[in-house]
């Protein structure tokens, strides 16, 4: 059976793709830092189940070590001019979109395929790693197309690949890291010391109040943890469950549902959130790392009042 | 007696965050400190931290997609996407936007949530498309504009994807739900609080297409 073990072999294999790439960007001053920047994450991939806790914990460490103090750079390479991507534009044409476009699509059959389809009962592909199975299958196929007609020079993945991974970063791991992060809170006993301050301020009879208190509770702790996954059970938990359901007798489905797409807009306005605002803005070249929250605090904040006035009307019926 | 001093870490990252400092040093402290704080050994808290990393590697698996948008962009794919925006009568950057949304909402409430992405659409296709348009709507763009019109595109695949997804059964968020409920003995289905999702989805899509319409008033006045 096909599993997430198998991803990372492949995943190990792109990441010493960009540790190579790096290392032969002599436009990089920093290049060896970057090279020894994705060759630990190639060790954690590749080798991370044998070297015990401590040792991927000293991994992270050398990973935090080269970004955190600049030991990483970014070269001027560039590998085709804007006139040479021009003319390719022009003759290739839309069939372009075509490799582009492999990826998505082997995930939409693919899904379906093993969802719906008696292909599930094979048991081909771990059922849990389904759709990141796919996603390397789509972009094992798009690379072959892509060389097959293009005919591009035989390190061109390489280096293209390593010049994007470059222009994002140490952003490229921030995700995982704040995941870890989150291990440790919880660990720690951060949860049940949020879980505790937001139960001592509940306000006594007003059911729009503790409405009010719940949101708010899951968008500001959806902040600081990053996603609204960590900050649900314990809302329940100090709010929902004893106040909203029990006590005021709020429907359930809405106080859940609606409670975590609250937390929902708190993660449009996080940097904690990594993968969805800074990795973007890393990945677009944006000037300020935090250009995307900026124009989603706008949506955000209407949005958070819509879901309140849901909670309250179609919750307290 | 419930100890609050692990909550120091958090102070740590905002203040962390906000004088920014590289957010991975900033991260790695916030967590040392918060688990010393907990009680935890040095050693124990450096473990808790690697067990975590292993175990979300999966999160960085994504990126194994990036040789093929760069090798993409090499044979000139932004530029297609731009050339097949300005072929298009009437595109905005704005409309552009409101239609990607529609659709990012609709794959997400299917369950396609990893179908598009910053780095599957966003960055190889929908940002290009974005700002061609908006280079029509105004002509050339100062880099204020375009750091607008770039940070939209990504806002709208997030709000897309965030206020689409727990339409879907079988999304882990709705399952998080479903099992934190019954843990107090509620029991629900994941269809009835799948169902609860669509006035916010709905909500979410009015407010953002009213933003994205925003954005091309602007772009036009400013011409």
């Amino acid at each position: 059976m096909i599993d997430l073990h198998w991803l990372y072999v492949f995943a190990g294999a792109v990441f010493a793709g960009f540790a190579m790439g790096s290392a032969r960007d002599e436009t990089n001053p920093k290049r060896w830092g970057n090279a020894a920047f994705w060759s630990l994450l190639v060790a954690s991939l590749w080798f991370g189940d044998l070297i015990g806790d401590i040792g991927n914990g000293a991994l992270v460490m050398g990973l935090v070590g080269i970004a955190g103090f600049h030991v990483i750079g970014r070269g001027s390479k560039e590998f085709s001019t804007p006139q040479e991507r021009q003319e390719s534009s022009s003759q290739h044409g839309n069939k372009l979109f075509l490799p582009a476009l492999i990826i998505p699509f082997t995930a939409f059959v693919g899904t379906l395929l093993f969802t719906y389809t008696p292909l599930k009962g094979l048991n081909l592909i771990d059922p849990k790693a389904v759709t990141l199975v796919l996603l390397g299958c789509g972009v094992i196929i798009a690379l072959l197309v892509g060389y097959a007609w293009l005919r591009p020079p035989a390190m061109a993945a390489v280096d293209e690949g390593s010049r994007l991974a470059n222009a994002i970063g140490w952003a490229i791991v921030l995700p995982q890291m704040l995941a870890s992060l989150g291990v440790i809170f919880a660990a720690a006993g951060v949860g049940t010391a949020v879980g505790a301050i937001v139960g001592t301020i509940i306000p006594q009879g007003s059911v729009f109040l503790a409405v009010l208190l719940y949101a708010l509770g899951m968008v500001a702790f959806t902040m600081i943890m990053g996603n609204a996954f960590a900050a649900f059970p314990v809302m329940a938990a100090a709010i929902g469950v004893p106040i909203l359901i029990h006590a005021d007798g709020g429907n359930p489905a809405v106080v859940g549902a609606v409670g975590m797409l609250s937390g929902f807009c708190g993660t449009l306005m996080t940097p904690m959130a990594a993968n969805f605002n800074i990795v973007p803005a890393a990945l677009l070249e944006l000037k300020s790392q935090y250009g995307v929250i900026k124009v989603q605090v706008a949506t955000a904040i209407p949005l958070l009042i819509a879901n309140i006035l849901i909670l309250y009307f179609a919750g307290f019926r | 007696m419930i100890d609050y001093w692990p909550l120091l870490g958090i102070a740590l990252v905002v203040v962390g965050f906000a004088l920014r400092f590289n957010p991975l040093l900033v991260v790695a402290v916030a967590g040392i400190v918060t688990g010393l704080l907990g009680h935890m050994s040095f050693l124990k808290v450096l473990a808790t931290l690697g067990h975590g990393f292993n175990e979300n590697r999966y999160v960085t698996i994504i990126w194994i997609i990036l040789p093929v948008v760069g090798l993409l962009e090499r044979y000139g794919l932004q530029e297609r996407a731009k050339a097949l925006i300005a072929s298009i009568r009437g595109a905005t950057a704005g409309r552009l936007l409101i239609v990607y949304l529609a659709v990012r909402q609709i794959l997400s409430a299917l369950g396609l949530t990893t179908v598009a992405g910053h780095a599957q659409t966003v960055r190889p296709l929908v940002a290009p498309m974005a700002i061609a348009a908006a280079e029509r709507q105004h002509g050339d763009l100062d880099e204020e504009t375009s750091e607008r019109v770039k940070a939209m595109s990504a806002a709208t695949d997030n709000v897309g994807l965030f206020f689409g997804e727990d339409i879907f059964l079988a999304i882990a968020s709705i399952l998080l739900i479903q099992s934190s409920l019954a843990s107090f003995g509620i029991q629900l289905t994941p269809f009835q609080l799948s169902v609860w999702a669509i006035p916010s989805a709905i909500c979410a899509f009015l407010i953002h297409g009213a933003r994205l319409l925003a954005l091309d008033r602007r772009l036009e006045r400013r011409k």
